[in-house]
């Protein structure tokens, strides 16, 4: 079922905006670190080992701010400039992650920004897109 | 008449079993190096992704080639004879091969692999093509996207090489081959490095003013808010000549043949291409669903251009618009 054309409501975004952001960070640094243990995510650390990331729900109006260790995903301080920054709205994010939507065609879109380090950039889109999900229980949401 | 072959890109697993589950010929796809001018960072294959690729491929009857499209240099030409030697390790069915020196070694070393000469060797006409045949045994070549339809019908005519021509995708005005552009802004070309403006050298900055496109600190566009954008290619770059800032060269966007359809199944060409081996998953899963449909509905005489169809394409493609490219060309 395709992703719906909705975005965030302005009130609700400014409620999230106010909450401290470290659990959803927690919560996505977590489920990062158990997809790259059971080799769902081939990530290979020792490329993003020192690396601040920084994911911007535009519409939610919530950043998440992580880094890489060098062998782990770890939640770093929201006011660590990120080497990589990527922004969309909540819905667009969806569709990146079940494969709805390619991210060339978001960011000529102008629906996907990405700033800081390209081929860092390049590197992270290229690791989402070699995860394998078929064998996974997370493959009936997948688009493709 | 046999329906042309739809070649599909795959720049990782999923992308190739997104070409094959989609309905996809043949697949093609590069290695984690130079050798290949895609070669980006956490793109491409290993041994161990490319050996279950071409196992999943194999058992749906669909063709797996090897693109070691960029040119040997001098400093390090075993990483391309090596590349050649994994191929015909792996098994694929067909490599992809510009550089001359290249297609002989693998002439010589595995007569029996199947060679395609890649868009990146450049052959234009069908001298170019019958002699590669000739020198290498050839099977078929990839033409530049810079013939007309009419030409790429004389080649067609004189030639019993396979022709492969381009059907879908993010598009050059070079002949390919022959492209130095980027290395005046990086040091780099797809041609040496096996990619154009790298990645390293490429920012994006946003602004009041909307969204700057800079090449090794070169600006070379500005977008503004919501206007559609592209790669950060020197060739699709916005410069001022002459006291007016504009496209100098050429606009962002991307080749869509499904117009021509007919065309290209009454002129005979052996397979159409579809670039993008850079894109992801849904990218290819996308194009070839509707490059599937379509060709099967214009073997059947059946409506193969449909809005829906042209959308689809559309909003997948550089600049959210496309182009007939050089195949269109009323004056010529």
């Amino acid at each position: 079922m395709p992703v719906p054309e909705l975005k965030v409501p302005a009130t609700l975004a400014r409620v999230l905006g106010k909450l401290p952001a470290t659990p959803p960070v927690w919560g996505m640094v977590r489920m990062l670190n158990l997809l790259a243990a059971r080799g769902i995510l081939p990530v290979d650390h020792g490329l993003l080992a020192g690396r601040q990331f920084c994911i911007r729900v535009l519409d939610a109006g919530i950043s998440l701010h992580f880094a890489s260790d060098g062998s782990r995903f770890v939640a770093s301080h929201a006011d660590t400039p990120p080497d990589l920054l990527l922004a969309a709205d909540l819905a667009d994010f969806a569709r990146l992650m079940l494969r709805e939507e390619d991210p060339d065609t978001l960011f000529f879109n102008r629906r996907l920004r990405i700033e800081g380090d390209t081929e860092l950039g390049l590197t992270v889109k290229n690791l989402l897109d070699s995860v394998d999900w078929q064998h996974t229980p997370l493959a009936r949401f997948m688009a493709v | 008449m046999p329906l042309p072959e739809l070649v599909c890109p795959a720049g990782s697993l999923p992308s190739l079993k997104a070409a094959v589950d989609n309905g996809a010929d043949c697949v093609y796809f590069g290695l984690k190096n130079d050798t290949n001018a895609r070669n980006f960072a956490g793109l491409n294959f290993d041994d161990k992704t490319a050996s279950e690729g071409i196992r999943y491929a194999r058992a749906k009857g669909v063709k797996t080639l090897l693109a070691i499209n960029t040119f040997a240099q001098q400093a390090d030409s075993a990483r391309w004879q090596r590349a050649v030697d994994e191929a015909a390790g792996l098994g694929v069915d067909a490599v992809i091969l510009a550089d001359f020196g290249l297609l002989d070694y693998a002439s010589r070393r595995y007569p029996q692999l199947r060679l395609h000469l890649s868009v990146q060797g450049s052959a234009s006409n069908y001298e170019a093509v019958n002699l590669a045949q000739q020198l290498f045994g050839v099977q078929r070549a990839v033409l530049p996207r810079v013939l007309t339809l009419a030409q790429v019908e004389q080649v067609i005519a004189n030639t019993n090489v396979e022709i492969e021509v381009f059907g879908f995708g993010s598009l050059c005005v070079m002949a390919e081959g022959r492209c130095l552009l980027s290395s005046y802004a990086t040091g780099q070309s797809p041609n040496t490095h096996g990619v154009c403006s790298p990645a390293r050298f490429v920012r994006w900055e946003e602004g009041a003013h909307g969204m700057d496109a800079r090449l090794n600190g070169i600006l070379i566009d500005r977008y503004a808010p919501e206007e559609p954008s592209g790669y950060p290619t020197l060739c699709k770059g916005r410069f001022e000549v002459e006291g007016s800032t504009g496209y100098a060269l050429e606009e962002p966007t991307s080749l869509n043949v499904l117009p021509l359809l007919p065309e290209l199944l009454r002129i005979g060409v052996a397979a159409i291409k579809v670039e993008g081996r850079q894109r992801s998953p849904a990218y290819v899963a996308q194009v070839t669903r509707v490059l599937r449909q379509a060709l099967d509905k214009a073997a059947q005489g059946g409506q193969y251009a449909d809005p829906l169809a042209m959308a689809t394409l559309g909003k997948l493609s550089e600049g959210q618009q496309v182009t007939l490219g050089a195949y269109n060309r009323p004056w010529k």
